[in-house]
């Protein structure tokens, strides 16, 4: 019995290998019944496609950091009282207060007694009722349109006219979606389709947010790895993207190129002149753009200023405006807000092809719409208090206080960590990152490859039961072949971040001391 | 150098075009907010501009979603939700403890205090423990393990995660997900978009839309010669048919899937919609511990349930989890691996889902309140679907099943003759042909242009009386695939144009099923026939 599965099995594996078995006998009825006593569904009989997806940012070590947590609580004695979690951009954990308005809006919303609430400011009333007013039944509870609330489409689309200096903006192509992470796979989706040679390939920047590298690996699609330019802190270069789309046309259809600007997780802020030959290039090479913009208000370097890709696209002209198809990206999770939780997303669509875009209405119609409460949020992060209104100033106060608190923790990592000998890091322009480059010394690199580990998550992983900070290595991302790197958020409290950034250094010291 | 030729257009087209698209993305239908829906939605926009209609109001009938039709929230849920969402309302005394006692334990359990940061990709703990223990409250004490419990982004969500782990191979060997009809669009929609193979198993609508264990077979007996059947998906309470399953049937169903090592799927997000007399809401969980050991740790499950159903109706939060059960632990890692890519489902459907399974207790404040809340929209609801069964009965040319459970009536309709002559005048035309490629490996066709709920007398399919058209369409179909494919024809009484239609038919192609061919002598019946090439007629075409 025994005997005759395993030989199923090898059966099985080899006839997997083939592609097409349109000619096989019968003799595969039998196989479910004789395989009664393995699992349905097991690791050697499932998609293919996802157990080559990897997400670096919630990885093994963050599952060890997990772990160190519930042992701590359960007072095992560690060499550190606490958990840092710098792996990923989730400002309200890290200690990050809330916008009070967004959350007031909220909480009328959620329950509207409250609108006879004195203490509530009228214009955060107003905002509730204009967003229970386009729900059904004025019920954040009902499902709304799969594009999204439309008037909720209309703020978008106004917001982005004001941000892009008058470009004008027509609510149709706005689609709202549950994080900007949803958009991005469902735009990748439409575009895959080939087989072999014809397969489309879709062009992303090393170092890369790994939900790119993710989504293609699940859709089955290519990835073209273009290289960011470490020494020139991270910018992109147009013969880099030539090269990379001239080699990749040997064996793929490269259909799509994606940026992200400002950059995760290497913070760099894209020039406006970069931008435009980024455009160029597509326009040369019939790319499909797509522009992650989510850190659009996280520019904190002097000299850098956010541009938008739509309005740099307009700006260039017809020949370029009215042919490039560009995809947009914007979320409620980062910039000043930086409300995860919520899920809040949306995506602007411009020169899509009107059937394409009908099919992407009928796509997102399935999931049924984007969670309610998040395109509120959306609404809220679009149409803010204005001047005039009573909860202008205070909110004008909160933004600018995580801003500028923000840019002042990514100067202080920059300076502290370059004080490090074997750290290297570039300015953070922008964004919620950095993303120094580490000398590990020999030995270490023998001790990685001996535990079949790569050296920066060997590295990580050391650091994390040592001092409790959770990084993610920069493996995880894409870098240069025999360069490492960690990703570390700048997000941690002033006073946290200072002491995380000494563990640091001290970590690496002890490190480098170990192992030379 | 190559890429002009490799997309197909012309240096001036779209990058992106429907021809150059993703293929699987064209193949998925999803009625339930098809052209009927974007019709209202314009027809809305058409009264609110003051075009003149026959009536003042759009009525929305077309989705279970309570609140829009005017459902009141439950006032616990939303008094939670809203300190959560602000938490100085917290020192407000209007606010009742239990509400806040519940939302500083939700809060506590979120990072930084606030359901503004992502959560674990699982969910957050300590819902998952309340989930588990509402499981465990309402098996009679069946463990759950919080472990088994991945939250989601509403049913749907984990819904197609499950179908994607599910689904491999290719041509022969790709994954057989067998669902019933009539089915809920998302399943279809699903394995559309995923490339998998949709095996029909059909309800019995003369034993009120019952599940027959002798048609899973058939079904599975027809879809072993094309695929891999894998996978048996349950809806019960029945979506779109309102019935509600025997424990008997589940327990067959559940035999059934041991038998021929399928993973089970039960969608039972209307968990708590049972109106009907001596229908009683019974867990695939449940009833699969109560088989014993043999049964229950082997079978494959996953449970699906939601926020957006049931008394709650809390569709816009998109709250929802699903537990499962004997899953292999290394597809359980792969799961939560995957499920982390998307970072979390959102916070506030989470917290919402909290308190649908750890709702007030009889010793709370908000208890009794809560309890009145609950049982009027389940007793209004039971009413309801009492009036619309009894309503649509008394109409000639209507007859409709009782509505046992869940939030629909899915009524037989007698279409005059007439009208289906104006229909095939107006539209449905045979499947539209230029969206096949010649390339495509599935053979499975479905040439119906009614899209969503595919039953057999319900919708009508596509117009064949008169229809030598659009069997030459099937078959024009069937040369290019140069396979067999199920075809739907509806029959509507002119036989005369029929007959000739399967002559013609018959020069290429041998009918080698044929279904539901009873009940001929009532209208509107379809018969569905599966079509198979000839042996040894090559088609010109195919070389």
């Amino acid at each position: 019995m025994n005997h005759g599965t395993a030989l199923l099995w090898k059966r099985r594996a080899l006839s997997s290998l083939s592609t097409t078995r349109r000619g096989l006998p019968k003799e595969k009825m039998s196989e479910n019944g004789m395989m009664s006593r393995a699992k349905v569904l097991t690791i050697d009989t499932m998609n293919p496609t996802v157990k080559k997806v990897e997400y670096a940012v919630r990885g093994p070590i963050v599952q060890r950091a997990v772990e160190l947590e519930r042992e701590l609580s359960e007072g095992m004695k560690k060499p550190f009282t606490e958990v840092i979690k710098a792996n990923i951009g989730d400002a309200h954990a890290m200690g990050q207060q809330p916008i009070t308005f967004f959350r007031q809006v909220l909480a009328l919303c959620s329950y509207p007694e409250l609108l006879s609430d004195s203490a509530f400011p009228e214009d955060a009333k107003s905002r509730a009722c204009r967003i229970l007013n386009s729900c059904g039944g004025n019920s954040m509870g009902s499902y709304s349109a799969s594009q999204g609330i439309e008037s909720v489409r209309q703020d978008v689309a106004r917001y982005i006219e004001r941000r892009d200096g008058g470009v004008p903006c027509d609510p149709d192509n706005i689609y709202l979606t549950t994080g900007a992470s949803d958009g991005i796979v469902t735009m990748l989706k439409l575009l895959v389709c080939g087989e072999g040679a014809m397969r489309t390939g879709v062009m992303i920047s090393i170092p890369q947010y790994p939900l790119y590298s993710a989504a293609l690996a699940e859709l089955g699609a290519v990835q073209i790895n273009y290289y960011l330019n470490e020494g020139k802190c991270w910018s992109l270069d147009i013969d880099e993207l030539q090269r990379a789309l001239n080699e990749a046309r040997l064996y793929c259809n490269p259909r799509a190129l994606c940026i992200i600007n400002p950059g995760n997780p290497t913070g760099q802020v894209q020039s406006r002149e970069c931008i435009e030959d980024v455009i160029r290039f597509a326009a040369k090479e019939r790319l499909f753009l797509m522009a992650d913009e989510v850190y659009q208000d996280n520019v904190y370097a002097e000299g850098c200023q956010f541009h938008s890709f739509k309005k740099v696209l307009f700006e260039m002209g017809p020949e370029y405006s009215e042919t490039v198809e560009l995809a947009s990206f914007h979320s409620s999770s980062k910039c000043y807000m930086g409300e995860c939780g919520f899920r809040g997303g949306y995506m602007e669509i411009i020169n899509m092809d009107d059937d394409v875009k009908a099919q992407l209405t009928k796509l997102l119609s399935v999931r049924l719409c984007p969670p309610v409460p998040g395109q509120a949020l959306m609404d809220l992060v679009v149409n803010p208090p204005q001047p005039g209104e009573p909860s202008y100033e205070r909110f004008i106060k909160e933004r600018t206080a995580t801003l500028s608190v923000l840019a002042e923790k990514a100067k202080l990592t920059e300076q502290v960590l370059n004080t490090v000998e074997g750290i290297r890091c570039n300015p953070v322009q922008g964004a919620m990152y950095s993303f120094p480059r580490l000398t590990i010394p020999e030995k270490a690199l023998q001790e990685a490859k001996e535990l079949g580990q790569q050296p920066d998550m060997f590295y990580c992983m050391k650091m994390l039961e040592e001092t409790g900070i959770c990084l993610v290595p920069g493996s995880g991302f894409g870098q240069k072949e025999g360069t490492y790197h960690f990703r570390m958020t700048i997000l941690p409290p002033t006073d946290k971040l200072k002491i995380l950034l000494n563990n640091v250094k001290e970590f690496h010291q002890r490190f480098t001391q170990q192992y030379s | 150098m190559s890429q002009q030729a490799v997309n197909g257009v012309p240096c001036r087209g779209k990058v992106l075009t429907v021809e150059n698209m993703n293929p699987n993305v064209k193949r998925v239908e999803y009625a339930v907010r098809g052209p009927i829906v974007q019709r209202a939605v314009q027809i809305e926009k058409e009264l609110r501009e003051g075009v003149k209609k026959p009536f003042t109001e759009v009525i929305k009938a077309n989705i279970g979603d309570a609140h829009a039709m005017g459902q009141k929230p439950i006032t616990f849920f939303r008094q939670v939700l809203a300190l959560c969402s602000y938490p100085e309302l917290l020192e407000d005394n209007k606010f009742p403890e239990d509400a806040k006692k519940r939302a500083r334990r939700i809060l506590g359990a979120c990072g930084g205090h606030s359901i503004g940061a992502y959560s674990a990709s699982q969910g957050i703990e300590c819902i998952r423990q309340d989930v588990a223990g509402y499981i465990q409250r309402r098996d009679g004490g069946i463990p759950s393990n919080p472990d088994n419990i991945y939250l989601s982004t509403g049913a749907s969500d984990a819904i197609v995660t499950i179908l994607k782990l599910l689904v491999c191979g290719e041509g022969r060997e790709r994954t057989g997900v067998m669902i019933s009809i009539p089915q809920y669009p998302l399943y279809s929609a699903a394995l559309a978009d995923l490339g998998a193979v949709q095996i029909n198993y059909y309800l019995d609508e003369d034993n009120c839309w019952s599940l027959n264990v002798a048609e899973l077979r058939r079904a599975l007996n027809d879809a072993r010669q094309r695929c891999r059947p894998r996978v048996l998906c349950i809806i019960n309470p029945g979506n779109p048919t309102g019935q509600v399953q025997s424990r008997q049937c589940i327990e067959d169903v559940i035999r059934f899937a041991k038998e021929e090592n399928l993973f089970l799927m039960a969608d039972e997000v209307y968990q708590d919609n049972v109106y009907a007399d001596g229908c009683k809401f019974h867990s695939f969980k449940k009833v699969l511990f109560e088989m014993g050991e043999e049964y229950s740790s082997t079978v494959e499950m996953a449970s699906f349930h939601s926020t957006s159903k049931c008394y709650m109706g809390e569709c816009g939060f998109r709250g929802g989890y699903m537990e499962v059960l004997n899953m292999d632990p290394d597809v359980k890692a792969q799961l939560t691996k995957l499920v982390s890519v998307r970072l979390c489902p959102p916070v506030p459907g989470q917290a919402l889902l909290d308190l649908v399974v750890n709702p007030p207790q009889p010793d709370e404040p908000s208890y009794a309140s809560f309890m009145k809340e609950r049982t009027a929209v389940l007793a209004a609801l039971a009413e309801k679907a009492r009036l619309t069964e009894e309503i649509f009965n008394t109409v000639p040319g209507i007859t409709c099943n009782p509505v046992q459970g869940a939030m629909y009536t899915f009524p037989r309709i007698a279409l005059p003759q007439k009208a289906i002559d104006k229909a095939k005048v107006c539209r449905y035309t045979p499947c539209s042909t230029r969206n096949l490629t010649p390339t495509r490996k599935r053979r499975r066709v479905c040439v119906s242009p009614a899209g969503g709920r595919r039953s057999s007398r319900h919708v009508l399919l596509y117009e064949a009386a008169g229809g030598g058209g659009n069997l030459l369409g099937a078959r024009q179909r069937l040369r290019s695939e140069g396979r067999h494919l199920p075809l739907q024809v509806s029959l509507t009484g002119r036989f005369k144009y029929l007959t000739e239609a399967f002559t013609r038919l018959k020069e290429n192609v041998w009918f080698s099923k044929v279904f539901r061919n009873t009940d001929l002598k009532k209208k509107n019946v379809c018969i569905y026939i599966q079509l198979q090439k000839k042996k040894g007629n090559k088609n010109p075409s195919l070389a």
